[in-house]
């Protein structure tokens, strides 16, 4: 019997072990309690991308109470296609013309980190680089081809790829080794990175943001219920001395 | 008091249900750790009719707001995201609970008679269970939903000759659109869960009609009292109950552990792809069901035959109604069966987990190799059952339950 | 083995106090338990963001508003007018009360304090009210002082409810002999700025 159990439950950890994919993805650290991280990001997300990429499920009180900015600074900073701190983060652009615009309407940012991951997010917005193949003129690590113009060009400044060849029989074939810095922009790289990283915490935020209240709940009734299970017990045991 | 009872009990049989399901329904004292589930089920399944009763006060079975609507009920209202996660891991947490309930009934035999008609019941409890959460999983109408739904209904186009009218009446269109989500909608709420109700009832009934069995498969009825109480009983009140109790607290524990700090389960319980709304015109990259369906899918992968391979599925779940007439070995307990049986038992465990790993996997040719093998060994499993069965060497079982 | 050989123990063995201690508890516990996880389904009935952004304050701009028009703007689904009264309206005003029902508005509820007086409103010149009908709901018709009407010589201006025929005059007080009980409800309300009115808050003002 003890056996066969253990038997079941050898397979587990392989199971549980076999996730994730192969691409080699930036790591980002996320932080929810950071607020100052988080009304970074939500300043950085409100002016660079909001213009294209709604978080249509998102509400702008809603982030001023979670995140702790003054509604009328909110109000002042933060509003440019609606007026009411009620309403969600929208944008003006329609999706019709986006996609004239874009090729793709741009997707609704409210769950991407829930769907891609943060690292992958973070990685993307990290990894454009230079390619004058494509219409926007760079191209990305992680998602190749991406519509999406370097938004952020004027922070990071642009990255070219450094390339290492490798040999396989006759064939030789080039990758993409890292990416380098060949215009600088206003941030360096490590503040640069931060920023990204101020982003991706706000919109893992804006994924769930009642994930906090949900960590904070479960402590306490986990704790409940061990309280609970010591009457529950002694009842049973109380009970159980009566069977012989 | 005792005269409000005495006038209901004239007029509806309130002290004589209640004696005849609890306060004097007796059960085997040596109950161990593989007969909570069973009233674990029953707690999950009320979870699910509460929460699911609440989200529907809130959700839109409607392709262009549904989405929109889980994530309305995720953020706008208050405790909605509570409700929603009660609901999604509530629905892993019922297969979970259903599968080791099932394992225990293989263990100890607990389909062999007199208790076939129970352990039908039980599977038709499944079915409807798989059914239930088939359903369900279109209704937050993200690329999984819809691609899961998608290539499950195209089953049933294997079917020769009424194939492709019969996925086209089960969708009520040429895709999976709004119409589909709007019936599998009222079959979620209505019709699924009224036969669930239903055949629980039915599945109770049988149980307090045979009487429990337990995990030394003795019948406690052979031996009775001069009352007519079985010796080796004891009343289901207060003793299961109290014991039941401490049983539903850890699995509590356990439960919402997950419910408050893993609901997503690494996108298991929840898959990533799920957090993308349905896009009719983009497949995701690698498409696998839930967890509880990955073994059968795996089966339905492994055979290369489209029709072979939905009926293999299909057999893989309806030949479990045929195990009481398939097992030809008097003994009913793994305790008193010999170590074939024991490891025959193991290895199919083994399979069936295995198959459920593989299920969610790329289908890669060595993985594909693997499928093969261990759904040989799945059916194997059941079609040689009427022969290893009599081979096994018995220990004597015990005339009276062991206990302590 | 005792004298009935079953498997429980006589009764006479039982410790019925710690029994009973240990039952009270247990339900004890699991009451506040229960309690605890009713609190998210029954909290679950309030309005939710959505609505209450809905019902969020809103603002109207009166700058364009001449004397004698109102404007309509609505405010939890509800239409909310803002009349800009003439002098000779509120000299009117002063000489209605034996024709009304509740001339001095002495009903709390129908509006916030700093409008229960004869003009009912914070500035004279401004009347903001809910134009629904205080009989069954209805919305009342505005009737501007000069427009034509078969409401008698008595009448000054005023809302007509074209459901059931109730009558209120330029202050949204309620006239004797029609099925309507109340005076128009005021909103709760405040003025951010000489042109702009804030509908649904008033800063506790009230």
């Amino acid at each position: 019997m003890k056996k066969l159990i253990a038997i079941c439950f050898l397979l587990v950890p392989v199971i549980v072990s076999a996730t994730g994919a192969g691409e080699h993805l930036m790591h980002v650290k996320i932080d929810l309690k950071d607020k100052r991280s988080l009304q970074h990001g939500a300043k950085l997300f409100v002016n660079y991308c909001l213009s294209c990429h709604s978080a249509s499920y998102m509400r702008f009180n809603r982030v001023a109470k979670d995140l702790g900015i003054p509604r009328d600074v909110m109000k002042k900073n933060m509003l440019f296609v609606t007026d009411k701190l009620g309403n969600t983060m929208k944008v003006a652009m329609r999706k019709k013309d986006a996609k004239k615009w874009l090729g793709v309407a741009p997707p609704d940012l409210s769950v991407i980190t829930r769907s891609r991951g943060p690292d992958w997010v973070y990685s993307f917005l990290n990894s454009f680089y230079l390619d004058e193949k494509r219409p926007t003129g760079v191209n990305n690590l992680v998602f190749k081809d991406t519509a999406m113009p370097h938004v952020l060009w004027e922070l990071q400044g642009w990255q070219r790829p450094v390339y290492s060849e490798h040999h396989e029989g006759e064939e030789s074939r080039k990758t993409i080794n890292e990416l380098e810095l060949v215009y600088p922009g206003k941030m360096n790289e490590e503040d640069f990175q931060a920023a990204t990283r101020d982003l991706v915490n706000f919109l893992t935020y804006v994924g769930e943001p009642a994930k906090l209240v949900r960590y904070k709940t479960g402590v306490w009734v986990i704790l409940f219920l061990i309280v609970f299970l010591i009457p529950a017990y002694l009842l049973k045991k109380e009970y159980w001395k009566d069977v012989r | 008091m005792n005269r409000l009872l005495e006038w209901i009990d004239d007029r509806f049989p309130l002290t004589k249900l209640w004696n005849e399901h609890l306060a004097k329904y007796y059960a085997p004292k040596n109950f161990n750790f593989w007969y909570f589930f069973g009233s674990l089920a029953l707690v999950v399944l009320i979870n699910q009719f509460v929460t699911g009763i609440w989200l529907t006060m809130s959700y839109k079975p409607d392709a262009a707001k549904a989405f929109e609507s889980v994530e309305y009920i995720m953020r706008d209202t208050s405790w909605g995201w509570l409700i929603r996660y009660l609901h999604s891991t509530g629905a892993s947490a019922f297969f979970i609970v259903i599968y080791l309930h099932m394992f225990r009934g293989l263990m100890y035999g607990s389909y062999k008679q007199p208790r076939e008609l129970l352990w039908m019941t039980g599977m038709f409890i499944y079915l409807c269970l798989m059914a239930e959460a088939f359903l369900g999983y279109l209704l937050p109408w993200g690329q999984m939903s819809y691609w899961g739904a998608q290539v499950i209904i195209s089953l049933f186009g294997a079917i020769p000759y009424i194939g492709d009218t019969l996925t086209l009446w089960i969708r009520g269109d040429y895709v999976v659109s709004d119409v589909t989500l709007n019936r599998f909608f009222s079959f979620h709420v209505i019709a699924v869960p009224i036969a669930l109700l239903a055949l629980v009832m039915v599945h109770v009934i049988a149980l307090h009609e045979v009487g429990s069995n337990n995990p030394d498969g003795v019948e406690i009825k052979k031996h009775k009292d001069k009352n007519g109480i079985p010796l080796d009983g004891i009343p289901f009140h207060p003793y299961y109950t109290v014991k039941d109790i401490v049983g539903v607290i850890v699995f509590l524990i356990f439960f919402l552990a997950i419910v408050f700090f893993w609901p997503e389960m690494n996108g298991y319980f929840l898959e990533h792809n799920n957090f993308i709304p349905a896009n009719p015109s983009v497949t995701p990259e690698h498409i696998a069901p839930v967890w509880y369906f990955t073994p059968f899918y795996a089966i339905l992968r492994a055979i290369p035959d489209k029709l072979f391979g939905v009926i293999a599925m299909g057999a893989a779940v309806l030949i479990l109604f045929l195990l009481p007439w398939l097992d030809r070995n008097p003994v009913k307990s793994i305790r008193y069966r010999g170590t074939l049986y024991k490891w025959i038992l193991g290895i199919f465990i083994v399979s069936f987990l295995a198959l459920g790993w593989l299920g969610m996997q790329p289908p890669t040719p060595a993985y594909t190799m693997f499928s093969r093998i261990f759904t040989v060994i799945y059916f194997a499993f059941f079609l040689l059952m009427p022969i290893y069965s009599k081979l096994d060497k018995t220990k004597p079982v015990p005339d009276r339950v062991t206990y302590k | 083995m005792s004298d009935s050989g079953n498997s429980l123990v006589s009764e006479d063995e039982v410790d019925k106090k710690r029994r009973r201690f240990l039952i009270a508890t247990t339900a004890g516990v699991g009451t506040v338990g229960a309690i605890g996880a009713a609190v998210p389904f029954v909290s679950y009935f309030q309005p939710s963001e959505r609505a209450k952004a809905v019902g969020a304050p809103i603002e109207i701009d009166i700058s364009k508003l001449e004397p004698g028009q109102r404007i309509t703007a609505v405010w939890r689904g509800k239409p909310v007018w803002v009349v800009r009264r003439t002098e000779e309206t509120l000299k009117n005003l002063e000489a209605m009360a034996d024709l009304l029902r509740d001339p001095e508005s002495k009903v709390a509820e129908q509006q916030p304090s700093y409008a229960q007086n004869l003009y009912r409103s914070i500035k004279p010149e401004y009347l903001v009210l809910i134009g629904i009908c205080t009989h069954l709901g209805c919305s009342p018709t505005y009737l501007p002082p000069d427009a034509p009407h078969t409401l008698g010589p008595e009448w000054k201006g005023g809302f007509f409810c074209p459901c059931h025929g109730s009558k209120f005059d330029l202050a949204g007080r309620v006239f004797k002999g029609v099925p309507a009980p109340k005076n128009l409800v005021v909103p709760p309300h405040k003025y951010l700025s000489d042109t702009l009115i804030l509908i649904g808050e008033d800063g506790g003002a009230a």
